[in-house]
């Protein structure tokens, strides 16, 4: 009997040995030699709890680093201090991938990655807190798509980040669910910030400046997750996006016409208030549908319910950038009103309070922008659409946040 | 007492399976299933003289009908099934290997009249899942070594048109091995699937060895990509089932592009006909679809398939040269498609 006990025990105590996570542990990285093997070996020992923890410093990278272990964070020691290079990558699509739950990186920088800059791709509850991704040449076309990129996710926090640089969209969540980009700047973009195909998004308190849009919100055919909506726009600057468009021809973006503050494209559910606007050389605000041809029988291509409503609305319309601009603005008497609605669709479900002229372009769906018949329109009287859910994400994403 | 005594008879039947399995002559089983990473290749004891390759008791070679391209390295497969057991036949899949069994995969070239192997990737099916992982040859090629991290190996060598190319070939690091291999994330087989092994000799072959289960007179198969007494499109498309379907597919890594490459895909944008990039940036090259039926240099996908540039080439890993032989192929098909616009009916 005593030995039976005793092997009870035993066997209890390695029940609870496989049961109980082993302390967490913090593995440090330092700069030096070898950097590509030390760091992604770091990110292959680290098990779920443990942090990797990326000392100050520039680290030369040749390839892409990637995570695929959940719970796992990696911490720098702050964005202009803790820096991977990626200017002489040799491989992957992107700098950093991170395909497990529940990731936290903070405080570092991803610099001059030949593709996209740090992806996490269905990796549910990702957090990217203080991180900065930068492309040092400036807008380039040659520069790598996207800087903050989740995707197929559901829960991502993207809190207090840096994007400068990326050919396509600067932070840009697509395909996810339940999503708030806050307090970051994006600068030098084709697009600041995308909210793509994705449903439940709080976009509040982020600088977008000097991109060629600033916040961008879609909705595209012929993609696994699709009827994007219930996204609320507020409390942002979007401002002076003069940066020339230099997304490469092919890309959705390529089509965003320089000097957008705020576009929503198709959609349902979309909000945007008390923005500080201003400076946008074609419009502050622009509500379109989806401009191509398609043929996917699950698109709807039209804005719906969407509400444009105590923005601060600064001088805009006075470069508008899209074919047939140059006469539409001569017409108007050299400026465009700050916020223009493409015109296709019902405008019933477009409630604008803005106290500022609204231009519609008067297009059908997919037809040119060459052949708009412009006329001003007055879509304050239209219910405003029901206002999205405020967006709440698990308590343990915000307290990685802190 | 009497749930103790389960126990106890439990535990010692696992340690006679484990002593069974040391006791065997032929491949290592306990590095196969138990945890971590085995230090050498030679630790799982897959071939009785491993500079030769000589196969140890059920390690099989196989080759694929259309196997994916790897910088023009030359490779050689194998596959081991542990004793008693089958993998099961799986006609629109890849076979169903039984926990313990592997596969392995030498990536070498002909170096001096020789070929030299510089690495070879063992997947390993453990009680937990299938394990990747990467081994480097060492100097004198004596044994590969473990190497988690990936790395990266200056090669020269003459490719197949008789040209020198010297490129800084790339072993993955673990993650990217799931990056390929990864269905909805989960670790899983690519190659040995039933179409792309049966040539009509080596299916047979792993009958009458014990290692499948069973094999149907109509067991799929799917053509060799350079076979040109089999019509275009069906090379092609083999060549991308090989080449791109991994990622580019419902459950792949490349699922958010909406581009899907899989032979069983039916809808015609989803395959990449006029259907616009979503998340390219600048691998989009100018270019406004996938497939521009018609006109290969108006097609992202060729583009895509020339570049060597990281961001815009594709596959993203392991490719560091064009493929010219099958970028001839796939140009020929698409300039063969009628164009957008024309009625074919």
């Amino acid at each position: 009997m005593n030995r039976a006990m005793t092997l009870a025990t035993a066997l209890g105590a390695l029940a609870i040995c496989i049961a109980a996570p082993a302390t967490a542990k913090t593995i440090t990285v330092a700069p030096g030699a070898d950097a590509q093997s030390r760091l992604q070996e770091a990110l292959l020992d680290a098990q779920p709890g443990d942090v990797v923890q990326i000392a100050a410093g520039r680290y030369d990278l040749t390839d892409g680093l990637s995570l695929d272990t959940a719970k796992v964070t990696i911490q720098g020691a702050g964005a202009d201090k803790t820096i991977l290079n990626f200017k002489n990558q040799q491989g992957a699509g992107e700098g950093l991938l991170v395909t497990a739950a529940d990731v936290v990186m903070k405080d570092f920088a991803v610099e001059d990655t030949k593709g996209d800059g740090i992806k996490s791709k269905g990796a549910d509850r990702v957090v990217y807190k203080g991180l900065r991704v930068e492309w040092t040449g400036g807008p380039k076309t040659t520069n790598g798509a996207y800087g903050i990129y989740p995707v197929s996710s559901t829960d991502v926090l993207v809190d207090s980040c840096i994007v400068k640089g990326a050919s396509d969209a600067g932070i840009y969540v697509g395909q996810s669910e339940t999503i708030i980009v806050r307090n970051s700047i994006a600068s030098g973009n084709v697009a600041g910030i995308e909210i793509e195909n994705s449903r439940h998004a709080d976009v509040y308190h982020n600088i977008a400046s000097h991109n060629a849009g600033g916040i961008l919100v879609f909705d595209l055919p012929n993609l696994p997750k699709m009827g994007g909506g219930d996204v609320r726009v507020f409390e942002n600057v979007a401002s002076d996006n003069d940066t020339p468009n230099f997304a490469p021809k092919g890309n959705i973006v390529a089509s965003v016409p320089t000097g957008t503050g705020v576009l929503v494209m198709a959609n349902e559910n979309v909000l945007v208030t008390k923005n500080a606007l201003g400076g946008n050389g074609t419009a502050n605000v622009m509500i379109a549908s989806y401009r191509n041809a398609f043929t996917d029988p699950r698109y709807n291509p039209y804005p719906r319910h969407i509400t444009v409503a105590g923005n601060q609305q600064g001088k805009a319309g006075f470069a508008p950038a899209f074919p047939g601009a140059e006469q539409l603005k001569a017409a108007m008497g050299g400026t465009l009103p700050p916020i223009l609605w493409d015109g296709a669709g019902d405008s019933a479900g477009i409630s604008v309070n803005d106290n500022v002229p609204v231009l519609s372009l008067g297009l059908a769906q997919g037809a040119p922008m060459e052949t708009a018949k412009p006329v001003p329109v007055d879509l304050s009287k239209n219910a405003a659409g029901p206002e999205p859910a405020k967006v709440v994400l698990p308590e343990s994403m915000e307290m990685a946040a802190k | 007492m009497k749930r103790l005594a389960l126990l106890i008879s439990a535990l010692s039947a696992i340690f006679i399976v484990a002593t069974a399995a040391n006791d065997t002559r032929g491949v290592n089983d306990t590095a196969i299933t138990a945890d971590g990473y085995p230090a050498h290749l030679s630790d799982y004891a897959f071939f009785t003289d491993l500079k030769a390759r000589t196969p140890a008791a059920r390690v099989m070679a196989y080759h694929l009908n259309t196997p994916l391209f790897s910088d023009y390295a030359e490779k050689y497969r194998y596959l081991y099934v542990p004793a008693g057991q089958t993998a099961r036949y799986e006609p629109d899949a890849v076979i169903d290997l039984p926990v313990g069994a592997a596969l392995i995969k030498f990536f070498g070239y002909e170096q001096n009249g020789a070929y030299k192997p510089l690495e070879t990737r063992v997947l390993l099916h453990r009680a937990s899942g299938w394990v990747a992982i990467p081994y480097v040859w060492n100097a004198d090629g004596s044994d590969a070594d473990l190497k988690r991290a990936g790395t990266r190996i200056p090669v020269t060598f003459t490719d197949p048109s008789g040209q020198r190319q010297s490129i800084s070939y790339a072993v993955p690091n673990q993650n990217q091995c799931r990056e390929c291999h990864g269905l909805d994330n989960v670790l899983t087989p690519i190659g040995p699937k039933i179409r792309n092994l049966n040539d009509g000799r080596q299916l047979q072959a792993m009958l009458a060895a014990h290692m499948l289960d069973r094999l149907p007179a109509d067991a799929p198969r799917s053509v060799a990509w350079d076979d040109p007494k089999v019509p275009l499109e069906e090379r092609a498309r083999a060549y991308l089932e090989s080449n791109c379907a991994h990622c580019h597919n419902p459950r792949g890594a490349a699922s958010n592009s909406g581009l899907f490459l899989d032979w069983k895909e039916s809808d015609s944008v989803t395959r990449g006909l006029l259907k616009r990039p979503v998340a390219a940036g600048r691998g989009s090259g100018g270019r406004d679809f996938d497939i521009d039926p018609g006109k290969p240099d108006d097609s992202i996908i060729l583009y895509r398939m020339t570049s060597t540039e990281p961001g815009v080439a594709m596959p993203e890993l392991g490719r560091s040269l064009p493929h010219a032989e099958a970028l001839a192929l796939i140009r020929q098909w698409i300039a063969g498609m009628p164009p957008a616009g024309t009625d074919t009916h």
